[in-house]
Order: structure tokens, then C-alpha cells, then sequence
């Protein structure tokens, strides 16, 4: 490990620290929105992570929170709740596998509109079996967790997925997804096992963002289906990372944090303009800087210097 | 993307009443209003103003929410145990019918805004969602429109919650009643055609009426549940028709209501007792159905003599600009009026309020004694017929506050 690696290590490693005492000191609300915020780091991260290199615009986030949400609603009160996290992520894990064997060789735009189907269909199988199986819609997550514990989990989560993704990018994976983004036939040709990488890529992506929907899911007592499979989170994912730079570590860090922080002082100050201001902002990103934040930066410093 | 596109129609359509609701509420923050400048008593919601819950909210909740405040306002604000009065302040968000945005706004008006009261959000699954929150800051818990059999649970779980729209057993069971007493005069036959939304409403009513319907000997001859985005009702209604029974009930949402009311017009398919869901009980429902929807019966209904009653839906059609509706509305603002009175009684004090609100009588639009039984307001009306142009109460045989019911119900015109 090279000085700057262990130097990026250890700054990491304090606001982990800094992060995880902060709800020590602050108010509620405040660790509700850092709760948020994590969650939404999470999400953009992983979601980056698949959809980053290999540029397939997923929009099946949700059809994986939502599964992960789901397991905790079901099985909370049959086993204890880290053997519920476990089975949260063998679902999610065995889900991304079904899918991703039978639908990577999709490509582009098909590939958006199937990821976009897979949530409603998700949503509708859950919604087809609670009617005609189980006789019950809506289910209770009575777990007796506070703000802080969810926010606790999901910073570890967090850790874990920039972690990954950071080791990834280090390894020969990494450098086969280069490759493979830039062009998959060149890639195949020099050796790359495409479709094992992709897969790979997006069983991990997916299995981190079933957790996140089962690690949030005590925090709304309450869970249904149009509650957990709410589209909003695969486009607000999908927009907080293209707003960072789907394509590096911290891109869609450096895109969750400030937009949600925005979200929520939308949702003060302008509550009956919160859509009309969310919808110009879409625009305004995809405009004028649709490679993301950090990219703009490094356009900017060059065009200084040159 | 045409979610997106209906969600900016009705942002639009919204942002004109938010401009009435947002010059109400500057009127009553101007503090040179009042005689005495008294400090205000801040209170809190978080509403779905927009997304998919937002009509619901829209047609129950936030109207009485700001005829309330401009009522009490008006008349020089919330009174307080030793006589003074106190304007209120409304501090209102959207939670954008999202379960993490109501959770978070309530944990924003509780420990940011510190709001003195909060008002509860719409539907069951958002009241769930913010009960630990507001139990766990001590707020007394109104919630308004929330249906659930499970409120003797949640009251034991969160003793400062309050339940106002009953649970689905007891929608089915007053209606069951009426059924029996109809298939002992032998004006229906003892089989019944039911269909049900496939979402929470109409599961939860369905899993009560099933046993509700058969332990009462009545046979369940057409039994289909629909999805949500279902708009042609033809093949169901015909084949609720073809089961020879005389009762037909569709637990349903306001589209589908509407739309069945509609295709069964057309179908000329008028069984002797009409039983549809929420919506029905709309003032808008007679126009939208084309005519006269006499005995059409659904959950809700109001006693057409109760003057209370009558001046309440008067002053919201001057204040808000349109009726109210005819089942949840009244129980909404009845909890206000509990609430006002409570404070009058007791102030400020949130755990002294919740007492109250638990032991107390009131006198609401529902009747001069309203009290709650273990933290839930029994005293509501279950099923509603329209009779001569009104939404009312009924019952078998009629009683206090209802009207007997009248079927079968005449043909469509």
C-alpha cells in the first residue's frame, strides 16, 4: 500500500468514526437525515458499481430494495434479525442471478426498459401473492430499533460497499470492466469473460441494495407493497449517481450527499414546489453536466491550464 | 413516465389551493390580528400533498385541517385553561407520499420545529409509520384516516395514539346485519357477488367480509379480487349477474367505483342491494355517475338531522369550497374539535392532553357527548345508502342517527 493509499485509509477510517458518533450528539431529525443521506450514499454507490463501468442504466433498484424490505416484513417475527439480514441477501443474491443470467445479453436501451419492467413486476407478483396466498396486505415490523441503530447499520453497509468498490477498481476485474465499458466486443476478443463479469458485478450491486431495503425497513412499522416499491428511489438513485460520475469511487458519494441535503431543504422551505424544482434540476444536470460532478472539476482545472 | 406527467397536472392544480391555504395562513400568523398578543400554539403536519396518496389526503384530511385552524383562529384562537386565547401557527410539509418523508418530517417537527401538537398524516400505513415516532416524543396521536382492526393492539403498544375510523370488521358487520334483516323479509336471496381491490382497503375488507358473510349463512356465489389498474368492469359485472345474486359488493377505490358505476349503467345490471367502496360516499359521486345513484350504498353516511352535522358541512363548502365528503371528513374534524377542547381543559401539556382526550366527554359535530372507548371513537356510521339526493346513515330499522334502510334499490334511470 503506497503512502497516499494508507494516508485516503485513515482520513476514511476517522469520519467513519466521526460519522458513527454523531448520533450521540445530534438531534433526532438530524440523524434521520444522515440516515437517509447513507442510505441513498449506499444505494448510488452500488448501484455505480454495476451500472457505473459497464454503462447498462439500471432502473430495477427498487425491484431489490423492495425484496430486501419485504423479507424483513415477513420474517421478523419467525427468526432472529440477523439470520433475517442473511436470508434478505440470499433472496436479493439468488433474484440477481435469475435475472442477470437470463437478461444480461440485453443490451441498451432494451436493457433500461427491462430493469424498469422487473420492478413492476416484482411489485405485482408480491401484490398477486399477499392477495390470493396469504390473505394479508400490509404487514408489521415491530423491531425495536430507534433512528440511530438503522443509521449504525447502514453506515457499516456503506464502509462495505465503498470498500468493495474500491477493491474492485484495484483488481483485474477492474480492469476487464474498463474494457468492457469502453467496448464489449474488443473486450470478449482480448480474452474478457464478459457475461461472468457483468453477472458478478450485478449480483453484488444487487445483494448490497436488497440489504439496504431490509435494514430501512423497521424504521416505517408498516410495509406494503406501494410503500417499498416506490419508483422514486431507482430514479433518485440513477440521478445521484450520474450527478457525482457514475464511473469513479467517491462519485456517487460526492452526488448523494449534496442532493439529498437539497431534497430536504426543498421539502422546508418549498413544500408545495418540491416536483416543478426537482424536475428543472433533472434537467439542468443532464444539461450541463452530464458526465457528473467530479468530471466537470477535471474539465474545469484543464481548461485552466490550457 | 405518464405518473410524472399527471403528478405536474396536479402539483398545478394544487398550487391554487395551496395559494388560498398559503394567504389563510398569513392571515393568521399576523399577530396584529388579534386583540391580545398572545404567543401561538405551533402545530405540525406532514400531509401527501403529492404522489398517489395525495387525493385521499386532498379530499379527507387537509381541508378540515385548514377549516380548523381558520375557525379557531377567527374566533381569537385555541382557548386555554385560565380563559386567555392563543392564535395557532400551522407549520406544514409534504411528505410526498413517501414513508421515509414522513417519518422524517414528523422526527423534524418534533425535535427541529418543536411543534407544540402534530397532526397525523393520511392513511393507515403512514399513521402506522409515524406512531412509535409520536409516541416515543410524547405527542398524542389522532389518527384520523386510518382503518385498522388491529387499534385495541396499537392503543396497548402506544397508549397516546386515538383511533377514528374504526376497522374493517365492523364496516362489514353493520352492513352483514342489514343483509340478514333484508334476506328475512325476503327481499334478497342468500348469495352474494363480491369483487375487491387487490391493495390494502380492499384486502383488508374482503378478508372481514368473507367470514362475516358466511357465518351469517350467506352463500359467496362470485368471489374476484382485481388489480389495482383495472378500468373495464364489463366481464366481472356480467359475471356477478350470471351468479343469480342479489346482493353485489365491490370493495373498491374512488376510480373504480366510478367506473363500475358507470359500466353497470350501461349494463343495465341494477341488483337489489348495490354496495360499492370508498368514493361512493363522494359529494361528486351523483355527477360522476351521470344521474341519480339512489340506493347505492357504501361505507360512511351522515344523519341528515344532526344540525351539527348540517353547519359543518355548510361552513366547509364556504371555507374550502366544496362539500366534504361523506364518511371520513366529519370524524377528521370531530378529532380536531376533541382536540381544542382538550386544551381548553387541560393546556399545553402533551401527556395531560392524551389523558384527556382518553377520559373525556365532548361536545363535537358527531353529537354533544362524544367520548372515545379505549382510545378509539366507536360512536361512526358503518354503511351509507344514498336516499333523495343525500349520502345518509343507515341501518335495518332505522334507530338514532340512522335511517332505515331502503331496498331494493330501484332500477337505474
Amino acid at each position: 500500500m503506497t503512502m497516499k493509499t494508507s494516508f485516503a485509509f485513515a482520513l476514511a477510517g476517522l469520519a467513519l468514526v466521526v460519522l458513527a458518533l454523531a448520533p450521540l450528539v445530534l438531534p433526532d431529525y438530524w440523524t434521520g437525515v444522515l440516515l437517509g443521506m447513507t442510505g441513498y450514499v449506499t444505494l448510488a454507490t452500488a448501484w455505480a458499481l454495476f451500472s457505473g463501468p459497464t454503462r447498462y442504466v439500471s432502473l430495477a433498484t427498487v425491484a431489490f430494495f423492495g425484496v430486501g424490505a419485504y423479507t424483513v416484513a415477513v420474517l421478523n417475527e419467525v427468526m432472529p434479525y440477523p439470520l433475517v439480514l442473511l436470508c434478505a441477501a440470499g433472496i436479493g443474491m439468488t433474484m440477481a442471478l435469475l435475472v442477470g443470467l437470463s437478461t444480461l445479453r440485453l443490451a441498451g436501451v432494451y436493457f433500461v426498459i427491462f430493469t424498469f419492467g422487473l420492478a413492476e413486476l416484482v411489485r405485482q407478483t408480491v401484490s398477486w401473492w399477499e392477495v390470493n396466498v396469504t390473505y394479508t396486505m400490509g404487514r408489521y415490523v415491530f423491531l425495536p430499533f430507534e433512528g440511530r441503530h438503522i443509521y449504525w447499520q447502514l453506515l457499516v453497509l456503506a464502509a462495505v460497499t465503498l470498500l468493495i468498490s474500491w477493491a474492485i477498481g484495484r483488481s483485474r476485474i477492474g480492469l476487464a470492466l474498463k474494457a468492457l465499458g469502453d467496448d464489449e466486443t474488443v473486450a470478449a476478443h482480448a480474452g474478457v469473460d464478459v457475461t461472468r463479469i457483468k453477472l458478478l458485478l450485478f449480483v453484488i450491486s444487487a445483494t448490497i441494495i436488497t440489504l439496504v431495503g431490509a435494514i430501512q425497513a423497521p424504521r416505517w412499522t408498516y410495509i406494503e407493497p406501494s410503500i417499498v416499491f416506490n419508483p422514486t428511489v431507482s430514479f433518485m438513485t440513477l440521478i445521484m449517481a450520474l450527478l457525482g460520475g457514475a464511473m469513479r469511487l467517491w462519485g456517487p458519494l460526492v452526488g448523494a450527499v449534496p442532493l439529498f441535503l437539497l431534497f430536504e431543504w426543498l421539502s422546508v422551505s418549498f413544500p408545495d414546489h418540491f416536483s416543478i424544482i426537482l424536475g428543472l434540476l433533472f434537467i439542468l444536470i443532464v444539461f450541463v453536466m452530464p458526465n457528473g460532478v467530479l468530471a466537470k472539476f477535471d474539465d474545469l482545472r484543464k481548461g485552466n491550464r490550457a | 413516465m405518464t405518473y410524472s406527467f399527471a403528478e405536474a397536472v396536479g402539483t398545478a392544480r394544487r398550487l391554487m389551493t395551496c395559494a388560498t391555504a398559503a394567504a389563510v395562513l398569513a392571515t393568521a400568523g399576523a399577530p396584529q390580528l388579534w386583540a391580545q398578543d398572545a404567543a401561538p400554539v405551533t402545530i405540525g403536519y406532514a400531509i401527501s400533498k403529492s404522489g398517489p396518496n395525495a387525493g385521499g389526503a386532498d379530499m379527507t384530511v387537509t381541508p378540515n385541517y385548514e377549516l380548523w385552524v381558520e375557525e379557531v383562529n377567527a374566533a381569537g384562537g385555541l382557548r386555554m385553561p385560565d380563559g386567555s386565547q392563543r392564535p395557532i401557527e400551522v407549520i406544514a410539509y409534504d411528505d410526498r407520499s413517501s414513508a421515509e418523508e414522513v417519518v422524517r418530517a414528523v422526527e423534524r417537527l418534533a425535535t427541529q420545529d418543536e411543534v407544540d401538537f402534530i397532526l397525523p398524516p393520511w392513511g393507515t400505513g403512514f399513521n402506522l409509520a409515524v406512531a412509535p415516532l409520536m409516541a416515543k416524543f410524547g405527542y398524542p396521536h389522532l389518527a384520523g384516516a386510518a382503518v385498522t382492526d388491529k387499534a385495541s393492539d396499537f392503543v396497548k403498544r402506544w397508549d397516546s395514539s386515538f383511533w377514528f375510523m374504526g376497522g374493517s370488521v365492523d364496516y362489514v358487520a353493520a352492513f352483514t346485519e342489514i343483509l340478514v334483516a333484508e334476506r328475512e323479509a325476503d327481499r334478497i336471496n342468500d348469495k352474494i357477488a363480491m369483487i375487491s381491490v387487490g391493495d390494502g382497503f380492499g384486502i383488508d375488507l374482503v378478508k372481514a367480509a368473507r367470514p362475516s358473510f358466511e357465518a351469517a349463512g350467506f352463500d359467496i356465489s362470485y368471489d374476484k379480487t382485481f388489480p389495482p389498474e383495472t378500468s373495464d368492469f364489463s366481464t366481472m359485472l356480467s359475471e356477478a349477474s350470471n351468479s343469480e345474486a342479489d346482493t353485489f359488493v365491490a370493495f373498491s377505490y374512488p376510480p373504480h367505483t366510478f367506473a363500475l358505476t358507470k359500466q353497470a349503467k350501461v349494463a343495465s345490471y341494477s341488483p337489489p342491494v348495490f354496495y360499492l367502496g370508498v368514493g361512493a360516499g363522494f359529494p361528486v359521486y351523483p355527477g360522476i355517475a351521470g344521474g341519480s345513484v339512489e340506493g347505492v350504498m357504501s361505507l360512511g353516511g351522515i344523519d341528515p338531522d344532526n344540525a351539527l352535522n348540517a353547519a359543518y358541512r355548510a361552513k366547509h363548502e364556504e371555507v374550502v369550497g366544496r362539500a366534504p365528503d361523506y364518511w371520513g371528513s366529519v370524524l377528521i374534524y370531530a378529532s380536531l374539535q376533541m382536540l381544542a377542547q382538550t386544551i381548553e381543559r387541560v393546556g399545553l401539556d402533551k401527556e395531560a392532553v392524551a389523558q384527556e382526550l382518553s377520559t373525556g366527554t365532548f361536545s363535537t359535530v358527531l353529537g354533544e357527548e362524544t367520548r372515545l372507548e379505549n382510545n378509539q371513537l366507536r360512536a361512526i356510521n358503518w354503511v351509507g345508502q344514498w336516499q333523495n339526493g343525500q349520502f345518509v346513515a343507515v341501518s335495518a330499522e332505522g334507530g338514532p342517527g340512522t335511517k332505515p334502510v331502503s331496498l331494493p334499490k330501484p332500477a337505474w334511470e
